[in-house]
């Protein structure tokens, strides 16, 4: 093959597909880790929102922002991590608004998703998909 | 990790009685996740900040439990209502058992 511009790029969007794979292979530890959280309830769509970039450029820092009008807790998970674990936001008393925004470290190509706790024990659920140039996890 | 880690936090200085404002924290800390390996292929041990809670005058804001997955530095921000002057204090937990807290007054005018 000619290394022509096209025929990079061809095989660059070609490596990232391959590279998006193994990620998927995380998803049963995200689930245990709702089922955690929530103890097995149902989590439906509704009062929770996440706001990420659509694509970072450096998975080390990835600024995210989460807000709910009614959650007591929201906690915070990376689909495509060694862990899925980021973060539990819980609100106290205080709390003048039901967000709150952070970095955290992405390892790749993947949805972050955020579950919010409602006060009268329901649970919302709310993902969004970023895209990782370079992963934050070293190697 | 018990050196140079230092607590950086962003408050008003007065707000009205009965307001919101934003408060932003940073603190230095490696955040070392537990996933990199050193010069010789050994796993650098996880050491991290996994709580940091905020509280103004005994009753709490907020209170989150960090994972390696937040990034180095941790950064937060968030708003609280200020019924009353006071002070803020703010904590965080190191995985080798340090504490880091610092406070901020702020006045209603």
């Amino acid at each position: 093959m000619e290394l022509t511009r096209r025929n990079v790029m061809i095989a660059g969007a070609g490596a990232l597909v391959a590279a998006g794979m193994p990620m998927q292979a995380f998803a049963s530890a995200t689930d245990d880790a709702i089922a955690a959280f929530t103890g097995g309830a149902e989590v439906g769509a509704g009062d929770i929102a996440v706001v990420a970039p659509e694509i970072a450029e450096n998975g080390n820092t990835v600024p995210i922002e989460v807000s709910s009008e009614t959650a007591v807790e929201i906690m915070v998970l990376a689909t495509g991590n060694p862990t899925p674990g980021v973060a539990t936001f819980k609100f106290g008393k205080l709390a003048a608004s039901r967000s709150a925004s952070t970095r955290i470290r992405l390892a790749g190509t993947q949805d972050v998703v955020a579950i919010a706790k409602m006060a009268d024990g329901t649970f919302a659920k709310a993902s969004a998909t970023v895209k990782v140039t370079i992963g934050g996890c070293g190697g | 990790m018990a050196s140079g880690v230092k607590p950086r936090v962003k408050v008003p200085k007065t707000a009205a009685a009965g307001d919101s404002i934003t408060i932003k924290t940073l603190i230095s800390h490696k955040m070392e996740s537990g996933q990199r390996k050193d010069g010789d292929g050994n796993v650098i041990p996880q050491s991290i900040i996994n709580r940091f809670t905020c509280d103004f005058n005994g009753e709490n804001v907020v209170d989150v439990e960090m994972k390696a997955a937040i990034s180095t530095n941790p950064y937060f921000e968030f708003q609280a209502m200020v019924p009353e002057a006071g002070e803020f204090k703010f904590t965080w937990y190191d995985d080798d058992g340090d504490v880091y807290d610092t406070t901020k007054k702020i006045a209603i005018g």
